[in-house]
């Protein structure tokens, strides 16, 4: 316990997904970013966060069989 | 009948230059729909199914399309709607597992813990396979894991998905956060085994 009633370190971890979602006013970004510089445990848990959504991104990504995107052509009005 | 004036002509010949335009427009973005799609359902045939019915609809309908909104989020409105309209969610109560209370930091504290010594961000990454991910994507409710998927699959932002799925902003934030430590739970569960 630090003896203050403001935990910075709870603070962050809440501002954190928005922050990596880009979807933080400028005020909070820099909220967020004063401490992710004086915090190497925040910094830590961040950087790691960033590697783990590119590391979700890659696993998801499935390519669009050809087929289908024939069968999606085909859909298309025909011209006369 | 009385001949069509030029004018009629014209109008006709710059309707199907819009449709044409609007097809190839939606077609270029077959891809990004798919690689959410894929996601949304349980199966490739299901996402093949979605994604057919989703651009027969939006090709009949393409005069609501406002030209210069986000077509791609159109696009993924009509997709989410027909999927619900479909039944094809096998509805599932949200699991309230202890694991979806844990913090954000869960995941990268269990590692740790499991390695113990600090760790190298990047490098602890690779202890979690492809697979495991997709598997524990799967143990993620639908209502969460459509937020999660449009977010961060298909780069959305909250406001779009919010329209999407024609929820309110704050719920998207909400089902984001849970849907997110319930997959690290899911993970960390798997990484540590």
């Amino acid at each position: 316990m630090t003896g203050y009633a403001f935990d910075p370190c709870a603070k962050c971890e809440e501002l954190m997904q928005p922050y990596l979602d880009r979807e933080l006013d400028e005020v909070q970004v820099r909220e967020a970013e004063e401490h992710l510089e004086r915090c190497s445990y925040c910094r830590r848990r961040y950087r790691f966060e960033v590697s783990l959504r590119r590391y979700v991104r890659t696993a998801m990504s499935e390519e669009m069989p050809p087929q289908l995107k024939e069968r999606l052509s085909a859909l298309r009005t025909p011209l006369h | 009948m009385s001949e069509p004036t030029q004018q009629d002509v014209r109008r006709i010949a710059e309707e199907a230059r819009g449709r044409v335009r609007f097809e190839e427009e939606a077609l270029d973005l077959s891809d990004q729909v798919y690689r959410v799609a894929r996601h949304l359902v349980g199966s490739r045939e299901e996402a093949e199914d979605l994604m057919q019915e989703t651009y027969a609809r939006a090709f009949r309908s393409w005069r609501t399309f406002t030209p210069g909104t986000n077509l791609r989020a159109w696009l993924l409105r009509i997709l989410t709607n027909l999927n619900i309209d479909r039944g094809r969610r096998q509805q599932r109560a949200p699991q309230t597992t202890s694991l979806d209370e844990k913090g954000d930091y869960y995941l990268y504290d269990r590692l740790e813990e499991a390695e113990g010594k600090p760790l190298d961000e990047e490098r602890v990454i690779e202890r979690l396979s492809q697979d495991s991910i997709v598997d524990a994507l799967a143990e993620v409710p639908h209502d969460f894991r459509d937020v999660l998927v449009l977010v961060d699959i298909g780069d959305f932002s909250y406001a779009d998905t919010a329209q999407i799925l024609d929820i309110p902003i704050g719920t998207v934030m909400s089902r984001l956060h849970r849907a997110r430590r319930i997959l690290k739970g899911e993970l960390a569960e798997e990484a540590v085994k």
